[in-house]
């Protein structure tokens, strides 16, 4: 009969047990989770049952693409394993939104930044004390390889400009807008919508102060260009930024980000 | 005449160039990204763009933060 063992299918003969399927899959196996629920006793398995071995104490790749599969799914996790993102600036937004994408699994990520971590950041950015005065990318990438060191991270120390941005950010599937200045901002997005059309932009503007978190979405403002936040808050006018509204605007962007890599969303689209 | 800007209808006067539309918004030129008839235009463009009756516009206003 036919099962799914760690999200692949598997033929196994009838009357199978659980603790049979473990010995032959997965012997260091220290929790199953059969039919989603998991369990510590041994029952035979059906015809379509769905089995998932961890091994909570391995942290190879393997490990990790098993956990990552038996979570996601083999469609979802394959597709974000082999997608590429880019973020340009890597402070509040960028941190949280690299983090969040390692988490997820995906495969590679390009990140840049120019500076260097400062005590001013660690209000809301993804740093710790221990690493002011690194360059953002090399802390961030520090960290980002604490959750998940299997994964591709090129860390590029640089100051992104109209000359260099195709070039740093070459072959990614999609790229994130996530600088501070508005300036740098609208600089990005047009150069990258003039250079690289067809491969989507998520931008962010508007999540500064402690207003309504609703108020920050992500829409579809022009062909190819998702922007998120709530459009008006800015540190401009003197209010500062703060953790929660920035981490809920990287959310947006890194989910966005997701949903155009698993196609829920096209370039004309939302 | 007639010109569409961010799906809405607006009257500009016939000579109006996008910088000229970018102050009436009361819009930073060195903030906004702009589709000019599905066109991305560079910032040094916009004095220069002159717009016409029909035209359709994208713009997207920065502010700061991040």
């Amino acid at each position: 009969m036919r099962i799914t063992v760690d999200e692949q299918p598997r033929q196994v003969e009838c009357g199978c047990t659980l603790w049979q399927l473990r010995r032959q899959c997965c012997p260091d196996a220290d929790v199953v989770v059969h039919n989603g629920i998991p369990t510590a006793s041994d029952a035979t398995l059906s015809a379509g049952d769905r089995v998932v071995f961890v091994r909570r104490h391995s942290t190879d790749a393997a490990a990790i693409e098993q956990m990552l599969r038996a979570r996601h799914g083999d469609k979802v996790y394959r597709r974000l394993a082999r997608a590429s993102v880019g973020i340009a600036g890597v402070g509040g937004l960028g941190s949280a939104i690299a983090t969040a994408l390692v988490r997820a699994g995906i495969g590679r990520l390009i990140i840049a930044d120019c500076d260097v971590v400062e005590l001013s950041n660690l209000h809301r950015q993804h740093y710790f004390i221990d690493q002011i005065g690194l360059p953002k990318v090399t802390a961030l990438r520090q960290t980002l390889c604490r959750i998940n060191p299997h994964i591709t991270i090129e860390a590029v120390n640089t100051r992104l400009d109209a000359d260099n941005i195709a070039a740093v950010f070459a072959g990614v599937d999609v790229m994130i807008e996530a600088l501070d200045s508005a300036e740098s901002k609208a600089q990005l997005t047009t150069v990258w919508r003039q250079q690289q059309p067809d491969t989507p932009l998520v931008a962010a503007s508007g999540m500064a102060g402690y207003a309504s978190s609703n108020t920050i979405r992500t829409r579809r403002v022009m062909h190819g260009l998702y922007l998120c936040g709530d459009g008006t808050s800015g540190v401009d006018g003197g209010t500062s930024l703060m953790a929660p509204r920035v981490a809920i605007a990287a959310g947006h962007q890194a989910n966005c980000a997701i949903r155009l890599l698993l196609g829920l969303i096209n370039p004309d689209e939302e | 005449m007639d010109i569409t800007v961010n799906g809405q209808q607006r009257t500009v006067a016939t000579t109006t160039s996008l910088a000229d539309l970018l102050a009436a918004m009361n819009l930073n030129p060195q903030r906004v990204a702009v589709e000019h008839n599905g066109t991305i235009l560079s910032q040094a463009d916009f004095a220069t763009t002159t717009l016409g009756d029909g035209d359709k516009l994208e713009i997207v206003s920065f502010v700061g933060g991040g």
